[in-house]
This record gives C-alpha cells, structure tokens and sequence, in this order.
C-alpha cells in the first residue's frame, strides 16, 4: 500500500494528491464545497486510515495478547508495531514507553491519578499556564480538591505568550510538577517547553507536555526535550476517535502504580495478591481500542509519508495568508498574535458574536468552531466571551480561507 | 445567502440583540438565577422582581451572549411584566415548543404574537438552546433555583 502521496505527484507539496486522500473533502455542506477548518477540534482520516481500520475488521480481527491463533498474532502485531511507530514518531528511548489510552484527556488524567495522587503531598504544588485546555486543569483541581496541593497558574501576555519571568518566579522548592500545552487550541502560541522543561527541571519538578495540537504541526523528540510525560490523541492527527497516547519516561512510569485494574494489567492474580504486569501493558487494562491503535499507526504512516516539516512549511504559509485576508476585514480583531504559533487563527467580530459567525458561514460551507474552546480561563484573560476559530490541518488550501473570508461578507450583510 | 438565514435573523431580531430592553441588573428583585450554556459559554442572570400579588413587577437580565439569545431574553422581559408565575410558564413551555418545532404553526396569543420572530431557530437545532436559555433560566428564578444549565 502506498502511504506516500507526496512523492507521487510533483516534488513540492502536492496539495491536490494530498486532498483526494481525504474522501470527507469531496461532499458538500449546504450545497457548498465543504471548507473544512475545524482540524484543531478533530481532523478528517485519509483513506489509508479508513483502509487501515477496515482491514482489520475485514481480514485480521480479534483480541490481542490473548490468541493462540494466526489471526490474533497478526493482529497483536500490527498493534504491537503501532506503539513501535509511535516510539519513533517522537524518538522516545524505548517502545514500552507508549501508553495507548483513549485520549490525551485520558492520558493527562492516568498522570494526575498514577503520579500526582501518589506521590504528590500537601503543599506541593503544580504549574500550569493560563492558556491550558480544560484537560490540563480539571485533573490538576480535583488532585488540589483531594489531596491539598497547590495549583499555580503562570500567566500569559496580550499576545498570548507564556510570561518566561513569570513562570520562573511560581518555580521553587515545593513544585513538583509542571503541566503545560506544547501549543494552545485557542490561540496557536507555541511554548518554549524545552525552556520550561530545563527550568522545571532545575527545581526538581517533573514536567508533563499536553501535545494534543503540537503533534501535528512541530516535529516532537522527547528525548531532547527532556520532557517527563509527553500527551497526545489519535484524532487530531488524523487517526481514529478513541486512541490516545501518554509517553513517559521508564523510570517514572516504573514507579508509578496502575491506574486502572483488570485484565491486561497483571502477571498473576490470586485473591490474596495480584502482581502487575510490566510497562506498558501496567497501565493498559481491559480490551484496548484495537482497530483505532492500528487505525493511529497508519495516520502516523501517512503523516511521515509526506514528512511534518513539509506539512509544517505549507501550514506556515496558509497561516500567514490567512491572518492577512481576516486583519484586513474591518471590525475583525485576531486573538492570539504571539511570534511563534502555528495552524490556529482566532477572532471575534466586533459587529457580532461568534455563535452567530458560526451559524452563517455554515451556510456557506465553512466549518468553523466558535464558542470558548474548552478553555474558559484563557477567554477570561483574554477578556473575550468566545471567539471564532479557524484551524488550518495539512489538507487546506488557500481556497478554504478564500471560502471564509467570502462567507464573513454575509456576516457584515446581516450585521454589519 | 439562504432564506433560513434571513429568517432566523431577522431586522427586529437583530435590532434587540444590539439594543437589548431591560438590560441591567436590579437590586430590588426578589428572584433572580443564572443560566449557563455550557456548549457556548453563554450566560446570563435573569430578575424578576414580584409584586404584593404574586405578580411580575419587573423583569430584567444581565448576560453575553449571541444576536439570539440577547434577542430572546430582551422580548422575553418585555413580555413578563404584569404576568402570574403560572403564565409565565406557560408561556414558556408554547415558546419551547415553537423553538423546536413540535409547535409548529402554533397558535400565539395576539399579546405574544412577536416572539415569533424568533421561530427561526427550528431550522438551526444547535441555536434552539441560545433562545431557550433566558426562559430556561426564568423558570429557574421562579422556583427559586439559583442556577441552570441547558446541559
């Protein structure tokens, strides 16, 4: 199966390859040609993804780990080989350093549970940034809830970069853990987290990078990051719903103790003492997401077929466009101008809200997501209610930013 | 641009979600609640001040949120004052139905026959909780809960 769709066509980006592989691409929304820009929320799946999936349903399904059978063998591997895909996706040490969990929500949380609730104590506190996504601060509020802990929130500036200074004045003694976003949903910043995680280091804290929008556009190396836990989910980068992944170092992961119970996780159970298995499989109970793991690989595949730096540069390139074509629509203010951010552009209208923005550009095709992002304190700083955002994934092109600047005039006709 | 657009925003829709009636808060009310929109981030907090009778003297709200939902909860102010909590819910549950189409057709009374305005949402199931949200939330005032949500 071929996985290379940039080599097939001419040898720069070739948008028009890369867009048939995205059969989503090719309906219509209202009678519209779909402009789809709503990758920061879920992405659309090529068809070597969907084939993937199938594949296993059709050909080689069946319980992994399990099967004294072909089918499950071949089947366990491919899903064996997927966390072996990802190790090298983002150069971790070691293949039994990939968790799969459902989400980079779920991942954050198995941290939370399996590092912050055993080893974190009253007093010890945690470092988060305004601009989290809810998923790197709930978890953070229940552990301070049920265990004491401090929450710290470094803040960020009007741009919506992280405040450096800042940041180093919460580091002490007492933090333990730094939990930040490699890249914001909301605003597209991308943070110096190798910076952070040498400074958090330095203190002594672990350090855990929420990747779920950076893996996408910014070729990720643990290793040289430094990082402790790196997160992210399958669906953002083009694979299936339901697959996560939390990468975390060996000897963290080793000391820290099984989040869920059951099946999967064990060596042996009696009802007097039950052992656990080892890394990875500790943290993986149950019947995991099998087709989507598999499905997750073949993203992965597909992503490095046409290589992220590439994908990175064309992103880069509609990035620019776009902010240009929207700052020049009077009445629109973008949200988020940091130097550094990537493949994310929010805004609000000064002459209406984002719910109805949305709702009217649908009309048009363009699919946008408004409202807060999961992240309320960060519209709080911002001083926003909610914006609109458009997110750009490997697949646009300069027409689905052409289609939203056209679909912003109905707006003004309404309300402007 | 499609006739369902320039149905669910039309002029007087509009017009109440840039100048919204009624828009403050009251230090007089004797219920108030808040309603949350937990999909959009949407709040507002509605007043409602009862008079000796039992009735709604005055009715107010203070919120953010989009043309809909500020143009439901202006129409929705205007139209409460003088009425029983009884008719006020009732005057919910005709409005609900209208929003989300079981109502279709319905018959109004000629007093609140302008909240068809707003019978637009129908065509737009993501917006009906926006124009629900006031009244949801009025409901909530009236049996003394201090908080909603349409979740």
């Amino acid at each position: 199966m071929s996985r290379n769709p940039a080599t097939s066509g001419a040898p720069a980006y070739d948008i028009d390859a890369i867009r048939a592989d995205f059969p989503i691409l090719s309906r219509t929304m209202h009678d519209k040609p779909l402009a789809f820009l709503d990758s920061a929320a879920s992405a659309q799946k090529p068809r070597q993804v969907i084939d993937a999936v199938r594949d296993v349903y059709e050909r080689e399904y069946a319980n992994v780990h399990r099967g004294l059978y072909q089918i499950s063998e071949a089947v366990t591997a491919r899903y064996e080989g997927t966390r072996e895909t990802i190790r090298q996706f983002i150069n971790a040490a070691h293949t039994h350093e990939i968790i799969f969990t459902r989400n980079g929500t779920e991942s954050i949380n198995l941290v939370a549970y399996g590092f912050g609730r055993h080893f974190l104590d009253e007093g010890d506190e945690v470092i988060i940034t305004e601009l989290e996504h809810h998923a790197n601060i709930v978890p953070w509020q229940m552990l301070r809830d049920e265990k004491g802990i401090v929450l710290k929130v470094a803040p960020v500036s009007d741009d919506g970069e992280l405040i450096m200074s800042a940041f180093e004045e919460l580091l002490g003694p007492k933090t333990k853990l730094v939990a930040v976003a490699h890249m914001s949903n909301v605003l597209g910043t991308v943070l110096p987290v190798e910076e952070i995680t040498r400074k958090a280091h330095a203190v002594g804290a672990k350090v855990l990078l929420d990747g779920c929008q950076s893996v996408t556009h910014i070729p990720v190396d643990v290793q040289a990051l430094g990082c402790d836990f790196y997160v992210f989910s399958g669906h953002k980068l083009y694979g299936p719903s339901g697959i996560g992944v939390l990468y975390g170092r060996e000897e963290v992961l080793n000391a820290m103790p099984p989040f869920m119970g059951g099946g999967d996780m064990i060596s042996s159970v009696t009802f007097e003492k039950t052992t656990w298995a080892k890394l990875p499989h500790k943290f993986e109970a149950g019947t995991p997401a099998i087709a989507q793991a598999i499905g997750l690989g073949a993203a992965i595949d597909y992503v490095n077929g046409i290589g992220l730096d590439a994908i990175a540069t064309h992103e880069a390139d509609l990035l620019n466009y776009a902010t240009q074509k929207l700052a020049s629509i009077d009445g629109l203010r973008i949200i988020g101008t940091a130097p550094n951010k990537a493949s994310v552009v929010s805004f609000m209208l000064d002459f209406a809200h984002p719910h109805d923005v949305a709702t009217i550009i649908d009309r048009a095709g363009v699919a946008v997501r408004a409202g807060h992002h999961c992240a309320q304190p960060l519209m709080d700083r911002m001083d926003v209610p909610a914006t609109v955002r458009a997110s750009i994934g490997l697949y646009n092109d300069r027409s689905d930013i052409d289609a939203l600047v056209a679909a912003l005039g109905d707006v003004q006709e309404l309300f402007g | 641009m499609s006739d369902e657009l320039r149905e669910l925003y039309q002029e007087v829709i509009l017009e109440h979600g840039k100048n919204p009636r009624n828009f403050h808060a009251s230090d007089a009310a004797t219920k108030e609640a808040r309603g949350n929109n937990p999909l959009c981030g949407d709040q507002l907090v509605v007043y409602l001040t009862l008079d000796d009778g039992g009735n709604v003297a005055d009715a107010s709200f203070l919120g953010k949120g989009c043309a809909i939902s500020m143009a439901s909860a202006s129409m929705m102010t205007e139209i409460l004052k003088g009425r029983s909590p009884n008719e006020a819910k009732s005057l919910f549950d005709t409005f609900h139905e209208m929003c989300t189409g079981e109502g279709e057709g319905i018959d109004l009374p000629e007093d609140v026959e302008k909240l068809r305005v707003l019978s637009g949402v129908r065509e737009f199931p993501t917006r009906v909780k926006c124009a629900t949200l006031p009244w949801h939330t009025m409901v909530a005032a009236l049996n003394d809960e201090e908080e909603i949500s349409t979740e």
